[in-house]
């Protein structure tokens, strides 16, 4: 490998660490998504009907509302501190690509979001009543569905860094590009929930994902430095 | 006189419906300083972005080494340190931590010596403690320390001795005159008087305004 191929994945290595780093730090913002997730989920039974039949063919779609919404929530931190400490113009004057930075701290921010929601996921499954049948269905369309969605919410998160009260502007953006994934993840566990054949929903999702994957840090990277510009 | 580095010609910038600056030529050749003067608000900063490229909010034309920054923007950025209004430390990392993440952006910063610019400033002792913990001065003593592992040939300060002690001060400007010898140069804003014995040439902007006292 070259030297620059060495000092690229460096790069990548010691951004990924250092938002790890960061997140593990502030507690409140790791915590946040889970425990929001966590309530939607706890709450809706009890608020419209606990009667499992009921629970359970509710319980698809319900579980990727929570987790949609729940990674929108823990978004808006994404670059926020960054941008106010000035770490962000560093970022932006590094002569390494912008593209390596952004997928590393994407990442992080996946695995405390997106990886953690998966793993909660079968529990919550569990309170809705969802049949054992569905378990695999959900857990991966989670693992495939929510690396899309924080691929996608960070173009947002970066459009709005700049802006005071980002927050809901971010949702206005991004939630329409969110739906297909919505779609496709929670027809995937009504599908493993039904015995359908499951592959097709799993392609579309890994298709989203490739996409995203390989144009939304392209387009965070432009969106940063137009949100520091200005 | 060194060869040309940065050269600015004919910018013009306004915010905000006002004009900050315009038709404003500049030059840097190596093994120069280059202070930027004028009240608060006369767009010092402004102009600092401008040239590190970070803002496209301007007209005119700026070159570096010759070849205008948007075809060497790379070689540009390899060769630039930057140490803006806000420091860029995030208060959560320690001084280490965070130096070692600047080295993984800049190529321009030498890893090995983050043990050697801790010291050089000063923080020997405070490596492991959260930057949230210490004072404004040390914070930016952190950021600054990055111009001790450099071999970057321009430095872009804004306002670097903010909060910084006089003794702090004078050894950044022994840096800075070591930096020039090796055929670097600066440019920076600063309201304290750099010490005679500093080769700095100044570039004023905004008008002559007439003070208006409103006591």
């Amino acid at each position: 490998m070259s030297d620059r191929q060495v000092s690229v994945g460096r790069l990548f290595a010691q951004t990924f660490k250092r938002d790890l780093v960061l997140a593990f730090r502030r507690k409140s913002e790791l915590v946040n998504p889970l425990i929001f997730f966590l309530i939607v989920v706890t709450l809706f039974p009890i608020g419209v009907s606990p009667e499992p039949l009921f629970l359970a063919e509710l319980a698809p779609g319900l579980i990727w509302v929570a987790a949609l919404l729940s990674t929108l929530l823990s978004l808006e931190s994404l670059f926020k501190a960054d941008f106010e400490d000035g770490s962000l113009e560093q970022l932006l004057l590094s002569p390494q690509p912008l593209f390596m930075v952004v997928l590393a701290k994407v990442t992080a921010h996946w695995l405390m979001s997106g990886l953690a929601l998966t793993l909660v996921a079968p529990i919550m499954a569990i309170m809705l009543f969802l049949p054992a049948e569905g378990m695999p269905g959900l857990m991966l369309s989670l693992l495939l569905g929510t690396p899309t969605l924080s691929l996608i919410g960070a173009i947002g998160a970066a459009l709005t860094v700049g802006l005071r009260r980002g927050g809901v502007l971010i949702s206005l953006l991004v939630l329409p590009l969110y739906i297909p994934v919505l779609i496709f993840g929670s027809s995937a566990v009504q599908a493993a929930i039904t015995g359908l054949p499951l592959g097709g929903y799993f392609a579309l999702l890994g298709a989203l994902l490739a996409l995203a994957l390989a144009l939304a840090p392209l387009a965070t990277g432009a969106a940063l430095r137009i949100s520091v510009s200005g | 006189m060194g060869a040309e580095l940065l050269r600015a010609k004919s910018l013009y910038c306004e915010r905000d419906d006002r004009v900050l600056f315009e038709n404003l030529d500049l030059q840097l050749n190596t093994g120069e300083i280059l202070q930027i003067e004028g009240r608060n608000g006369s767009g010092k900063t402004t102009l600092l972005r401008i040239l590190s490229g970070l803002s496209n909010n301007y007209e005119g034309e700026i070159f570096w080494c010759g070849e205008t920054l948007g075809e060497a923007k790379e070689a540009f950025l390899a060769e630039l340190v930057y140490i803006g209004h806000q420091p860029g430390v995030s208060a959560q990392l320690t001084a280490e931590e965070n130096l070692s993440w600047q080295c993984a952006l800049h190529p321009s910063l030498d890893n090995s010596k983050i043990g050697y610019a801790i010291a050089q400033v000063g923080l020997k002792g405070f490596e492991d403690v959260p930057s949230y913990q210490l004072s404004a001065g040390q914070k930016r003593r952190i950021a600054l320390a990055r111009l001790y592992m450099s071999s970057a040939k321009l430095w872009i300060l804004d306002e670097p001795f903010t909060a910084i002690d006089k003794l702090g001060v004078a050894a950044k400007e022994a840096l800075m005159l070591k930096h020039l010898s090796q055929g670097g140069s600066v440019i920076l804003t600063t309201h304290q008087d750099l010490s005679d014995s500093m080769p700095v040439r100044t570039l004023s902007l905004g008008k002559p305004q007439t003070e208006v006292a409103y006591e």
